[in-house]
């Protein structure tokens, strides 16, 4: 662990915080293409995060401290986990800790203080966004943590940038169980980051809103940090997702070229990864909301299926 | 890590495997009659690639006259049977099931474990290149037994019993690389003409209860 | 050869009678399809008691003592069933119960169940068993709902799924089966699905499959038996199709699955070399003998209340072959053919009285003694005969077994009387009801037509008095060769 590692480990923390927003510009930007649209520009995420820096936060009389606490907490988190996850190597200084169920465990935190600081205020649509998130939550996590088990179970370890690295290391093969499990971790993805089916991030229909609820009552840098925290959410996963199921490219060793190779090939997956996820965003209609554990439901079946057919078949 | 690679067809055959118990689960949580037949010819497609594949592995020939005959009877007559009486008939939707998807869904996980459980002695002992699937057979047999139970529309019953009858051959492949022809024969032969006995039959009680459900056949009780 | 006539006979009448059998003579062309059928399993008979076993067409077909009786047995009662519905499908046509469309269904699909029954009995290899028996069921359904009320589609569907179902897993059994033997015997061909050749390799068979292949055999062809709790389907199927169906379904379809259960039973028998198969026949039989009897209580049409007897009568000999050995195989076997006989004699006598009625509901039907004595005491001798009163054959037969399982399984017996008694009790009160009750309907002008009733009545009581020693020595040898103890 020499001073390079360290340089590395935080170049890619501030890769991974600012590369987020224009990875939602660029989903966005594919979204509009399918739907025959014009999109705002890819930096658009930025001023908008940039406006509301500007801002005054208006906060209500009855907030308690734990209104102001949650943001930074749950960027705090989103940091933490983007430190954690392999996304451009695998041997950083971060390692060690970068136990896939305790990343879990990180999402969750930030889950329930989001949902805590959308009670706090009292109003209706904050406890109705909580309740939504938390109902979703509930259920994606067995799912995710199956998809996990499963994913372990092929490479004998829980560590995140181990599994990446042995699955990189063997040649291509036809993994029934790893192909379930990824569906299963994308229909997660979907619940867990607002996107249609489950969610409509773009909605300002309040009775229909599960994530966008959690945000009302923030103004200011407070909402900045949440829609921050959000896009850097949605990226975690994206990375959690490309290390287990495409892992091919990511450095393990810290030569320079090696990591520009390895930075230049994640940009590629998530561009690929952004669009399909657009593309699965326009072919899908919303699911009324008492739909989503069915959906969930599925999920994890398809987690579980894939367990299975690893216990019986080996593959 | 014990992760030795396979042979690319067996990795295909257990690729196929897999996506039969998929489809099985997908016809366990389907509600269009439409869609849920053409499920079922993709699972005869599946069959009869899986079959293909073995006979050209094991160079038998009767496995490939076992595939012709899987495509012409499961993938194209009995499909376009059924769409032909789902169109004469009118039925294109089931009713809500007895139990909500999600928990059938649930259901069929744990009868896809006991499954397995119940398939370990056979694996076991069997001594073909995809005796592994023998507990997927054997699954999909029951997940077939669970969506008969749960449907409601004598149509949707049907099929889940084709369904039976697919993951029964696909047992009788991986565990024994298919019974011996007549036998194979004769069982299509006794499909064909359940399916055309059921045609006939179909049409009979539609024209005596003017619908295909099943809750105006559950009115014979005990003191009658 | 006869073996030839025996098969080609049914199959031909179905083909004929398919295209013919809506006209003035087909119940005469019925009748006479169903007397060569019958004169060809006599000479094989025969020509088995001289010879010993046979095997015909390349080891596809075999026939030994314990098919043979039911080979004749089944083309006995198919005749006299004929003979019987001649005059009753008449004067069905005539009440407008049903269309000439639907008369050359029901003749053509009657030789063609006839053919698939022999089929199913005769065959050699186990995978044609399970083809005949599920092209036994499918020949029926058309013929269950042959009259399209709502309760006979509804019998004809829980039939169809049911019966499906249930022969599904028995497929699955015969696959296990073959899996097991494939290893002994080798793919090459059916060889492995032969019974003689599995026979004579019986030990060297896997046991954990052959045990597992047996629980799959046993639910399967044990649902097309009747054995509770796989028995829904029957009290429906018997009781709504037409009568010489019914008689048919009782007397002999049940005895062709049960055949193939105790097939089955031997094979695993001789290589698990523990009683587990017994075991389980015994468990199943005794649960199909309690629950009928109980249910016979809240009967109120006539043809279920026999339907749930017949349900009785298979568990009693599921439990005598659970039992095994030489007594209690014998007794089974005698029990098949006289309760086959007596069961379809009390359809007949039962078909003419609801035809006379006009009802099959047990309170709408009184007098018959008055109507007609010979339909009343056709019914009143019937039922006595199958509810085990002596000297009639059931009685020797239900005699043996309670003996039996006396010195075997003494557990079983109190069960086994009290449910007997039951039965017997609900039969009667019935049926006395029906004979001899008041009823202001005038005696019919001419006695209908009950040689098949009384021919097979006549029967039983002989086999209760004294059993033919040709026939006493096929048991014998069928007794031995399904052996178990």
């Amino acid at each position: 662990m020499n001073v390079f590692d360290w340089i590395v480990q935080l170049m890619g923390i501030a890769l991974a915080v600012a590369a987020a927003p224009v990875f939602v510009g660029w989903v966005n930007q594919c979204r509009a293409w399918l739907q025959n649209k014009s999109a705002p520009s890819l930096l658009q995420p930025y001023r908008g995060i940039r406006k509301l820096f500007h801002k005054d936060a208006v906060i209500a009389e009855n907030a308690s401290r734990l209104f102001r606490l949650a943001p930074y907490v749950v960027f705090g988190a989103m940091v933490t986990a983007a430190a954690v996850i392999p996304s451009i190597a695998t041997r950083l200084p971060f390692t060690q800790a970068a136990d896939a169920i305790a990343l879990v465990g990180l999402l969750a935190t930030a889950r329930v203080f989001l949902s805590l600081a959308a009670m706090d205020v009292g109003t209706a649509f904050g406890t109705l966004g909580a309740r939504r998130e938390m109902m979703i939550g509930f259920l994606a996590e067995p799912a995710l943590l199956v998809v996990i088990f499963v994913v372990s179970l092929t490479c004998a370890t829980t560590a995140l940038p181990m599994i990446a690295e042995r699955l990189s290391a063997q040649s291509f093969t036809l993994n029934p169980s790893l192909a379930f499990t990824a569906v299963a971790f994308t229909m997660v993805l979907l619940a867990e980051n607002a996107r249609i089916p489950v969610d409509n991030p773009a909605t300002h229909l309040e009775l229909t809103m599960i994530h966008e609820a959690l945000l009302l009552e923030y103004s200011a840098r407070h909402l900045a940090l949440m829609e921050w925290a959000a896009a850097l959410k949605l990226f975690n996963y994206a990375c959690i997702g490309l290390a287990m199921f495409i892992p091919w490219g990511i450095a393990t060793s810290h030569a320079p070229l090696r990591l520009a190779v390895s930075v230049m090939l994640l940009g590629v997956k998530l561009l690929v990864a952004g669009a399909g996820l657009a593309l699965i965003e326009t072919l899908s209609a919303k699911l009324r909301v008492f739909r989503a554990p069915e959906f969930l439901a599925t999920a994890f079946l398809f987690a579980v299926l894939g367990l299975l057919v690893r216990l019986l078949l080996g593959a | 890590m014990n992760m030795t690679a396979l042979p690319w067809d067996l990795q295909l055959l257990n690729a196929l495997a897999a996506l039969l118990l998929l489809l099985s689960f997908a016809m366990l949580s389907q509600r269009r009659i439409v869609a849920l037949v053409d499920l079922l010819a993709l699972q005869g497609a599946l069959l009869c690639i899986a079959t293909l594949l073995l006979a050209w592995r094991t160079g038998s020939r009767h496995l490939f006259v076992s595939a012709a005959l899987t495509l012409g009877l499961k993938v194209i007559f009995l499909p376009w049977l059924l769409h032909r009486l789902i169109r004469r008939l009118g039925v294109y939707w089931d009713t809500e099931p007895l139990l909500n998807i999600a928990g059938t869904m649930l259901v069929g996980v744990l009868v896809v474990i006991f499954a397995f459980g119940l398939a370990q002695p056979i694996t076991a002992l069997a001594s073909t290149a995809t005796r592994n699937s023998i507990g997927i057979a054997l699954a999909v047999i029951l997940i077939a037994f669970l969506t008969m139970i749960t449907r409601r529309k004598a149509m949707s019953q049907v099929v889940g019993f084709l369904s039976m009858e697919n993951g029964l051959f696909f047992g009788a492949m991986s565990a024994t690389y298919g019974m011996p022809m007549i036998v194979e024969l004769g069982v299509a032969l006794d499909v064909l003409v359940a399916m055309l006995v059921l045609g006939v039959f179909f049409f009979q009680i539609r024209e005596q209860f003017d619908s295909l459900d099943l809750k105006h056949l559950e009115s014979l009780k005990e003191d009658q | 050869m006869e073996f030839i006539i025996l098969l080609g006979a049914p199959l031909l009448g179905a083909l004929i009678l398919g295209v013919f059998g809506g006209r003035r003579l087909a119940p005469e062309v019925n009748v006479g399809f169903s007397l060569v059928t019958f004169l060809a399993a006599c000479a094989l008979t025969s020509r088995i008691v001289a010879h010993g076993n046979l095997l015909v067409a390349r080891e596809q077909f075999f026939i030994d003592a314990f098919n043979v009786f039911l080979v004749t047995l089944t083309a006995f009662v198919g005749l006299t069933t004929s003979l019987f519905s001649r005059p009753y499908m008449r004067i069905e046509a005539e009440h407008g119960r049903v269309s000439s469309g639907q008369q050359r269904l029901y003749h053509s699909m009657y030789q063609l169940f006839m053919a698939t029954m022999l089929i199913a009995l005769t065959t050699n290899n186990m995978g044609l068993v399970w083809v005949a028996m599920e092209a036994a069921t499918l020949s029926t359904v058309l013929l269950v709902t042959l009259y399209r009320t709502p309760a006979s589609l509804e019998a004809g569907w829980k039939y169809f799924i049911l019966c499906g179902v249930g022969i599904s897993q028995a497929l699955f059994g015969t696959i296990l089966l073959y899996f097991a033997a494939e290893k002994v015997l080798g793919s090459e061909g059916v060889s492995a699905l032969l019974w003689t050749h599995l026979n004579a390799v019986k030990g060297q068979l896997e046991p954990s499959v052959l045990g597992l292949a047996f629980v799959f055999l046993l639910v399967g062809y044990g649902t097309k038996v009747g054995l509770a709790p796989l028995h829904n389907w029957l009290p429906d199927a018997h009781a709504e199709g037409p009568t010489p169906i019914s008689a048919v379904l009782s007397g002999l379809l049940l005895n062709v699955a049960m055949y193939a259960v105790v097939r089955c039973k031997v094979l695993v028998e001789g290589s698990l070399q523990s009683s587990l198969p017994g075991r389980m026949l015994m468990g199943f039989g005794l649960l199909s003998v309690v629950l009928a009897a109980f249910f016979l209580w809240r009967q109120r049409d006539v043809k279920r209340l026999f339907a749930y007897s017949s349900i009785e009568h298979m568990g009693i000999i599921a439990f005598a072959f659970g039992m095994g050995g030489p007594v209690a195989n014998f007794a089974a076997l005698l029990h098949m053919t006289v309760h086959s006989l007596t069961k379809s004699s009390i359809f007949f006598a039962v078909g003419h009285a609801t035809q006379k009625a006009g009802s099959q509901i047990m309170d709408n039907i009184r007098g018959l003694i008055t109507l007609s004595p010979t339909v009343g005491w056709g019914l009143m001798m019937g039922t006595l005969a199958i509810l085990g009163t002596p000297p009639f054959g059931v009685f020797a037969s239900e005699f043996l077994i309670l003996t039996t399982a006396m010195k075997q399984q003494p557990w079983a017996t109190p069960i086994l009387l009290l449910a007997l008694g039951v039965a017997f009790a609900a039969i009667f009160g019935r049926v006395q009801s029906m004979v001899f009750g008041d009823t202001s309907a005038k005696r019919l002008p001419h006695p209908p037509a009950l040689i098949p009733v009384f021919t097979h009545l006549g029967l039983v009581l002989l086999l209760g008095f004294f059993i033919p020693p040709y026939l006493a020595d096929w048991y014998r040898a069928a007794a031995r060769l399904i052996g178990g103890e």
